[in-house]
């Protein structure tokens, strides 16, 4: 087992002022993706392009592809399930991710 | 200088808090706070003092728009008292963390039940760990003056931390004392302009308050608590500067008539006066009794409060708070463990006094004395006493 300061992410003295972030937008550096024990999948023949699981993911780990299908990101989707909930053509369905 | 006259300490608090030019006023009225902050409302509300008031459903909410306004960068005041400090808890540990130097008048007053609005420090004293600075004001003027100090250090790029100025509820809320506002310009040469390093900006987008996941909570706890001991430093100098600048001296511990003395008192706060009183008398009587106050609670002036009491056989530290369950009063379990390591230590008996608005008389002082002398021969029972309890 490591010793408690050897996992620690850094000194005390580099913790930045009041803990703050001081980069905007780094969240992108947090791969929320290996949280996730179910996986959204996608029936593009059922898909009707609305966008709901876009402007409903939290993470937000869904983007437009060329063809206008919204396409989710694994290493952000928590698989929260919210995408496949919203969906009002029950194209998106959680599939249990194999370990 | 200004003209002393006499007020009502909690107008004149709010008199001092118009000439610190607050941006940002939040709070929610409770007694014996009330004052304070009705006053402030009349001011704004008059064009006297260019501020946002905010009118809030609660103190959680008070607390919470302070600190979102503080957070931006605008000077912000808020006030309260018991159940409403009470009901500031949670947030109250967020602001020293996000470094949110907001400064607060807390006109200390019993918790509930049995319901009381009168004056002791249990409010405050639940709140001992919150992590903001801390001062006791003894009377009218120690109070206003502390209210400039607590914006100067609260501020300071040194310091930004949040700053309790304790007022005792009623024994100074409600008082009317002789007491001197200084001139603005006098006011001004003393508390610069609020300019924190960050602040909340679209212009420059930062966020406050993220995840402290595991590996990272403990140190940034570090970092804050050795921030927080380092505010000593610019605590003292600015009561330095307050010196140089408005001729009162203020020191984190006040001693009087401790030189040779054998039995000290040690309080906190407004009742002080009264135990001055008291060590007089004794004196008088021929009894080496001096009196202690601590002035800076937090952070605790240790070694100031070892130099105090240094020589002094017997400690009787008086408590205006139960901790029940506790081998003392929050200010006794705080000077015996300070005491621990020091060589020749005196020793230290408890006196709980005061509770829920009873007074405390010059007679109650002569007897926790007394008691003290007495105990010196015999060692008490238990580690605290109630004095003023009709059996």
């Amino acid at each position: 087992m490591p010793k408690g300061k050897d996992t620690a992410l850094m000194s005390w003295k580099e913790v930045p002022f009041g803990c703050y972030i001081l980069e905007p937008g780094n969240s992108v550096k947090f791969k929320t993706g290996d949280w996730r024990s179910f996986r959204p999948v996608l029936d593009k023949e059922k898909c009707i392009k609305c966008g709901q699981c876009y402007i409903m993911c939290p993470e937000p780990a869904y983007e437009a592809d060329e063809e206008g299908y919204y396409i989710v990101d694994l290493t952000y989707c928590k698989g929260c399930g919210i995408c496949a909930n919203i969906c009002p053509k029950g194209a998106i369905t959680m599939v249990v991710e194999e370990v | 200088m200004g003209k002393r006259i006499a007020k009502e300490v909690s107008i004149a608090i709010a008199e001092a808090v118009k000439q610190c030019k607050v941006d940002v006023i939040a709070a929610y009225p409770i007694t014996p706070q009330t004052h304070i902050v009705e006053h402030l409302s009349e001011l704004v509300a008059s064009g006297e003092l260019d501020a946002e008031y905010v009118t809030v459903e609660s103190e959680h909410s008070a607390m919470s728009a302070c600190l979102g306004s503080v957070a931006t960068g605008a000077r912000t005041f808020t006030s309260t008292s018991a159940q409403g400090l009470a009901l500031m808890h949670e947030i109250l540990f967020i602001a020293p963390a996000l470094r949110l130097p907001v400064v607060m008048v807390v006109a200390n007053r019993a918790l509930s039940a049995p319901i009381s609005i009168w004056n002791d420090h249990s409010d405050i004293m639940a709140e001992r760990d919150i992590g903001w600075i801390q001062t006791f004001a003894e009377n009218g003027q120690e109070a206003v003056d502390l209210v400039y100090h607590a914006f100067r250090v609260a501020e300071d790029r040194r310091v930004m931390f949040p700053f309790i100025v304790n007022i005792d509820g009623f024994n100074l809320s409600h008082m009317i004392e002789p007491i001197e506002l200084p001139d603005q310009e006098l006011v001004d040469q003393y508390l610069p302009p609020f300019k924190p390093k960050y602040k909340l900006d679209p212009r420059k987008p930062i966020s406050m308050g993220p995840v402290g996941i595991p590996e990272i909570y403990i140190e940034a706890k570090k970092a804050q608590d050795e921030a927080f001991k380092n505010a000593y430093k610019v605590v003292v100098k600015a009561w330095d500067e307050f010196e140089r600048i408005f001729g009162r001296r203020y020191n984190p511990v006040e001693t009087y008539r401790m030189e040779d003395a054998e039995v000290a008192l040690l309080i906190m706060g407004s009742l002080a006066e009264t135990a001055m009183t008291a060590v007089d008398k004794m004196r008088e009587a021929g009894k080496k009794v001096g009196l202690v106050r601590i002035r800076l609670w937090r952070p605790f002036p240790l070694k100031d409060f070892v130099k105090a009491v240094k020589g002094v056989k017997m400690l009787a530290v008086i408590d205006r708070a139960l901790s029940i369950g506790a081998t003392g009063g929050p200010v006794a379990v705080e000077a015996r463990s300070a005491l621990y390591q020091v060589p020749g230590r005196p020793r230290v008996v408890n006196f709980i006094a005061g509770l829920g608005g009873r007074d405390v008389t010059v007679e109650d002082f002569e007897e926790m004395a007394d008691k003290a002398y007495f105990y010196m021969k015999k060692k008490p029972k238990e580690p605290y006493e109630m004095i003023g309890v009709k059996e």
